[in-house]
């Protein structure tokens, strides 16, 4: 007995390293970032940033900060998120309520129909085509509508609304209710949890998502964060602002694209911890079947 | 169809009144924006002409089909899709399983919780972000370089290699998913009774022992299913983050079809062709799919539908 505890105490310092590690591993290519992005261009220079900034500086947050192209990019994409955002629940309730309804003549057929479109699709070139011919092209339309509805996020609101008694549609009736009216007085709000699950699995796919944009767009006023911040932190495009960093002696391009990486992070990290809570059910809820 | 059937499918319709009318934009959603250019990938039957539209430009047969598969950069786009795919599944497939398994050991609730909240992080991180920080990391001057020459060794451009780029990609999916699939095996974990890890631990078996011959096998029913659909996924391969990480330097072991879609079509203005192109990649992802289903459905009873 005395030698299994000892093994089940080896094992147990062994596994904790382990995931410390993983952890570690996990966080530290953002917390370098963020550290880097603090620091003075002499320690970036000389390679020796380690756990803490050096030479503490946020002279690269002024600049950002400074710069008109990131506020209206950072505009583009609140507004994207949340018009999005909004068509994504309407259209994505008002697809999966009546579908919820046993009794819903043709319910059947339109399922199929809709649950099809997961798993063929007409490709990028004839969407692309679509939304040409709409005259979509360049427009905001083209970022918040083709996504409109995501089939697997309805299907997940569909079940949810499935298990509302039936007894309270049915009373609703006898009162003299429409169906209209049963889904906005009694189905919506007795369904909070899962419209705010899904509220936040939209906003946040609408924050991150960057090839709609760059595929429909090509006004540089109208692009979202993700598509300006490609083009500054991967493709090294510096012309907005290469002046105010050149001038500064005291950062180094590095320093600025650090911090535009930064500045991209902070909301989603602030909605983390409601995401963890919703995104965890939201997941499970998904195990479903179509 | 009888006159008594028809009406009753009247009635039935005028019951369901109100629903069809909530139903009406969704479903015109769906025809527009994913059945329409269903019926648009006959233009990769066409030559298609903007100006004249895809009704009126000229049937071309399979003219674009078998031009492209006598290039040979098509089947090394083919080829290049299948591989990246299959290191993705081969080393990203095992990391999930073995995380949650870790997880499910650690008695302090506390210390599992603080590790699931940063694992599962990388998950809402954007792929321009983690591409961001990957040509910066990989960058001569990054945090990669300055390691390998604290080491001793020289710095190297790796994103200009295509021998790294494939371990670049799997490596840096394994990030930004693993914490996050191993929610669900963590599930799949929570579902094992108790007293069948007591009744392992009384017979003398150590923990090491305890997850070989209990947890793994009680969860194998949802890693198959899971390796499953992966395999029946090859095709679709997240290509956004191919488009942010190569370029001409690296084409040889980083395009894929997805990729190569993008560039013919949109940038290169070769509509048929690249749709074509794609049409090749949904069929093979319809086919897979549809083996892997039924491989599924023999084996455990879970289908997709």
């Amino acid at each position: 007995m005395l030698k299994t505890r000892k093994a089940n105490g080896v094992f147990d310092i062994v596994n904790t390293i382990i995931l410390v590690l993983v952890g570690f591993i996990t966080l530290y290519p953002m917390w370098y970032i963020l550290i880097v992005s603090l620091s003075s261009a002499q320690h970036i220079n000389a390679g020796d940033i380690s756990f803490w900034p050096r030479g503490f500086n946020i002279s690269a947050y002024k600049i950002v900060f400074a710069n008109d192209k990131i506020w209206r990019s950072y505009a583009n994409t609140l507004l994207y998120t949340v018009s999005g955002t909004i068509i994504n629940v309407l259209m994505t309730t008002m697809c999966a309520y009546p579908l919820s309804r046993k009794d819903f003549y043709g319910r059947k057929p339109l399922t199929m129909i809709i649950t099809l479109t997961m798993f063929v699709s007409g490709g990028m070139i004839p969407l692309y085509l679509v939304i040409m011919k709409l005259h979509l092209l360049n427009t905001m339309w083209a970022i918040v509508l083709p996504p409109a509805i995501s089939t697997y996020n309805m299907i997940v609101m569909r079940t949810s609304f499935e298990s509302i008694p039936i007894s309270l549609t049915e009373s609703a009736y006898l009162d003299g209710a429409n169906d209209i009216q049963i889904m906005q007085k009694i189905i919506m709000p007795l369904s909070k949890p899962i419209l705010a699950t899904m509220t936040l699995f939209y906003a946040v796919s609408h924050w991150n998502s960057f090839f709609p944009a760059m595929l429909y767009l090509n006004d540089q006023d109208k692009y979202p964060v993700q598509v300006l911040m490609r083009d500054i932190v991967i493709a090294g495009d510096m012309t907005s602002d290469s002046g105010d960093v050149a001038s500064n002696i005291n950062i180094l391009a590095t320093n600025y694209k650090y911090a535009v990486i930064i500045i991209s992070i902070i909301p989603i990290l602030l909605v983390y911890p409601l995401l963890q809570k919703h995104f965890t059910k939201g997941v499970m809820v998904g195990a479903v079947k179509g | 169809m009888s006159r008594h059937a028809k009406g009753y499918a009247r009635k039935q319709m005028k019951r369901c009144k109100y629903l069809y009318i909530i139903m009406i934009l969704p479903l015109l959603y769906y025809i527009v924006f994913h059945y329409v250019p269903l019926y648009g990938v006959v233009v990769a039957f066409k030559d298609y002409n903007i100006v004249k539209g895809i009704l009126k430009s000229p049937w071309v047969g399979l003219k674009y089909f078998q031009k492209f598969v006598s290039e040979p950069y098509f089947w090394k786009v083919v080829r290049n899709t299948f591989l990246m795919s299959l290191y993705n599944i081969l080393w990203g497939f095992p990391v999930p399983i073995i995380l949650a398994v870790l997880l499910n050991e650690v008695t302090r609730k506390r210390f599992k919780k603080v590790i699931q909240s940063i694992t599962y992080l990388p998950h809402f991180i954007s792929t321009v972000v983690v591409c961001g920080m990957l040509v910066n990391l990989l960058s001569t001057d990054g945090l990669i370089n300055q390691v390998i020459k604290g080491l001793g060794g020289t710095a190297k451009q790796f994103l200009m290699y295509p021998q790294y780029f494939r371990t670049i990609y799997v490596a840096s999916s394994i990030w930004q998913s693993a914490g996050w699939t191993s929610i669900i095996y963590l599930a799949a974990l929570t579902g094992i009774d108790q007293e069948v890890l007591d009744a392992a631990t009384i017979d003398g078996a150590n923990r090491i022992q305890r997850i070989w011959n209990v947890t793994i096998p009680a969860i194998t029913p949802v890693i198959s299913t899971m390796l499953i659909m992966n395999l029946g996924k090859m095709m679709n391969l997240g290509y956004e983050k191919v488009l942010l990480l190569y370029n001409g330097s690296t084409y040889e072991t980083a395009d894929i079809i997805s990729t190569y879609v993008y560039r013919r079509g949109i940038l290169g203005n070769s509509f048929s062709y690249a749709t074509a192109v794609g049409l090749f990649q949904s069929v093979i992802g319809v086919v897979l799919l549809l083996i892997a289903n039924a491989v599924s459905k023999k084996l455990s009873e879970t289908s997709l539908w």
